[in-house]
């Protein structure tokens, strides 16, 4: 690269009187170096812009349908049985998904070597690149058809286990070595070690993986859409083995009626469901600070 | 690690519990051994449900692979009830959904990296960051939904006229239509929605760059936008590739969204501003209710084709990440 085409220094008059002040070549590239940064803040200011502008649409339109009724009762008035499927769908899911994540991650920092470690992660990152509408029509033969909030939980307990392994991993990566080998030194056998104080060590970054996990799950639309869409909300269902209604679902469908009365709902179904997931990230982003802090004190 | 750690003493307990009994010693074997075959049965277990998807999608494309073969990809008519089924306009429709996507995504998303990574004071760098990571967190049906209602009326109102009176001569700056749903809403909220994925690989790509090149290349008079564009881009390139594969699998893969937005239209067509369709979003559309065994062997195979291609460009871009330099390993 060429920083500095031509020109030489010498053949200019220097004036001394005269404020230093970039000129010709060295002036031009520090204006294209100016515009380039301007550029660059301008691009984060935009994605932040479309941040804002989707989050005031949502507000906007959403707060007109939140009431307290509108939270609990069932429809036509509410949408408390939408949020109960969800939770249900969501907490199963997870209840699945948590200690597979984990053990496949203690399995890559524990006990797989380099050899090992390394297609296992690229298994993780095939699952986690997977798209989730794959995943729901894999999860549909596996329960043969059969419309259930079960069948929805075991697609995003496949979606959540490589979300939950990866933050664990990070985690663990910060348990300081010493404490191992201390611990390895006193004679402790592996399993105790890792039991009683390798993973309780990392307990801040498993329950913020498994938080973000949540989050990512309470919003995915296609499994519970193919596995558990032909629900109704207008009583509560608690049966995860019975069709339950859900959130995203309920979004999609009114999305695709043109009914004025169906997108206020929507709205606020909108806003219930990302004020869920905006409070489950952000919390979870505090935990992990403050267990990373921990960690590397 | 000079100072003991309160788990030390923890350990220091432990070991005093753990008198060398042969009982426990036994304990201890057994112990290790479960642990570790628990632990390995997990990860077995996750690369045996990613054979079973494999398996059921193939499987479920049989049908339909039997009848049209590879001509599948290349035919256009899409007609459940006539039996007759070719992908080539949903292939099209992904392909350049996703290409918009990452042709406006990426330059933005390195932008943002570039910003936070190196060029943002730490107080900003610590507000901005979560923001971008918020938008990836927003679920795709309410990006959807918002693409639908607000953002669709307004590309039809002013963007798209704007666009066909200026740059009309391009055939894919057609004539704008009357709903909001086309190709080119469905492209933008793929563009929002890769970003987040890309900036937050390339902002921590381009903390990893190693500080004394940097300052090498300043202390030789570069300016700001030198030293990126001579040390940084360069050294990270690898994983600024990968990063890009990272956001098209999502882009490619992306249903529910795209499917509000797009207009569930099949044929393939230049304009951006018509309805149109991709693999996936067809998929989330037509397969709740479809017409016959064929119609639903037809969209396994779309599936498939999805299937094939996501974990390719993963695949590809984990092998570019530990191929190319230890700054790509961070692109996962």
């Amino acid at each position: 690269m060429r920083l500095w085409p031509g020109r030489s220094r010498a053949t200019e008059e220097f004036d001394p009187t005269q404020p230093l002040v970039a000129t010709g070549n060295l002036r031009r590239r520090h204006l294209v170096s100016r515009f380039t940064q301007g550029l660059a803040i301008a691009a984060a200011m935009a994605a932040v812009a479309v941040l804002v502008i989707v989050i005031i649409a949502v507000v906007s339109h959403g707060v007109k349908a939140i009431s307290w009724e509108f939270i609990t009762a069932t429809e036509p008035n509410g949408i408390g049985p939408f949020l109960v499927g969800t939770g249900i769908v969501v907490a199963i899911g997870t209840l699945i998904a948590l200690p597979i994540g984990v053990l496949i991650s203690l399995f890559l920092s524990e006990y797989a070597g380099n050899r090992l470690a390394r297609p296992v992660q690229t298994l993780m990152d095939v699952m986690n690149g997977l798209p989730s509408i794959i995943i729901a029509l894999f999860a549909v033969s596996l329960v043969a058809n059969k419309q259930s909030g079960f069948g929805a939980s075991i697609a995003l307990a496949i979606i959540e286990v490589p979300l939950i392994a990866r933050g664990t991993q990070e985690v663990l990566r910060l348990v300081p070595g010493a404490q191992r080998e201390a611990a390895d030194a006193l004679g402790v056998a592996r399993w105790r070690s890792i039991l009683t104080i390798i993973l309780p060590a990392a307990t801040g970054g498993i329950v913020t993986a498994t938080l973000l996990s949540v989050a990512r799950a309470a919003g995915e639309t296609a499994p519970v859409l193919f596995l558990t869409g032909l629900a109704h909300g207008d009583e509560f269902h608690f049966n995860p083995f019975e069709p339950l209604p859900t959130v995203p679902v309920k979004i999609f469908q009114l999305s695709e009626e043109a009914n004025p009365e169906g997108f206020t709902q929507a709205w606020g179904l909108s806003l219930i469901l990302i004020v869920i997931i905006l409070v489950l990230g952000l919390g979870s982003r505090a935990l992990l600070n403050r267990s990373k802090r921990k960690l590397t004190q | 690690m000079s100072a003991t750690p309160p788990a030390g003493s923890a350990s220091l307990k432990l070991a005093r519990s753990n008198l060398q009994s042969p009982a426990r010693k036994r304990a201890d074997r057994f112990g290790d051994l479960s642990l570790r075959l628990i632990c390995a049965a997990a990860a077995v277990l996750a690369a045996v449900v990613l054979i079973l998807i494999a398996k059921e999608v193939f499987e479920g494309a049989h049908l339909a692979f039997s009848k049209f073969g590879f001509s599948f990809i290349t035919h256009q008519e899409w007609a459940p009830p006539l039996e007759k089924f070719g992908g080539r306009g949903l292939i099209f429709g992904t392909l350049i959904t996703s290409a918009m996507a990452l042709l406006i995504g990426a330059p933005v998303a390195i932008s943002i990296g570039i910003f936070l990574a190196l060029l943002a004071p730490t107080a900003v760098r610590n507000v901005i960051s979560p923001l971008v990571e918020m938008l990836a967190a927003i679920p795709s049906v309410i990006l959807g939904f918002w693409g639908l209602i607000i953002l669709g009326p307004v590309l039809v109102s002013t963007i798209e006229p704007f666009l066909h009176n200026t740059f009309g001569f391009i055939p894919i700056f057609g004539s704008p239509q009357t709903t909001g749903a086309s190709i080119f809403n469905a492209g933008l909220l793929l563009t929002i929605m890769v970003i987040p994925i890309i900036a937050s690989v390339t902002r921590d790509l381009f903390s990893a760059v190693p500080r004394d090149l940097q300052d090498g290349a300043a202390a030789l008079g570069s300016t700001r936008w030198e030293v990126i564009r001579g040390v940084v881009l360069p050294t990270t390139l690898s994983g600024i590739t990968a990063a890009c594969l990272l956001g098209l699998g999502r882009a490619l893969g992306e249903a529910i969204a795209v499917s509000q937005v797009v207009g569930g239209a099949t044929e393939s067509h230049l304009s951006l501003f018509k309805t149109g369709g991709t693999m996936a979003s067809i998929i989330a559309l037509q397969f709740p209710s479809p017409v016959n065994a064929l119609h639903l062997s037809s969209l396994y195979y779309l599936a498939a084709i999805l299937l094939v291609i996501g974990v390719a460009s993963n695949l590809l871009a984990s092998w570019i990440g530990r191929r190319w330099g230890e700054a790509g390993g961070i692109a996962r």
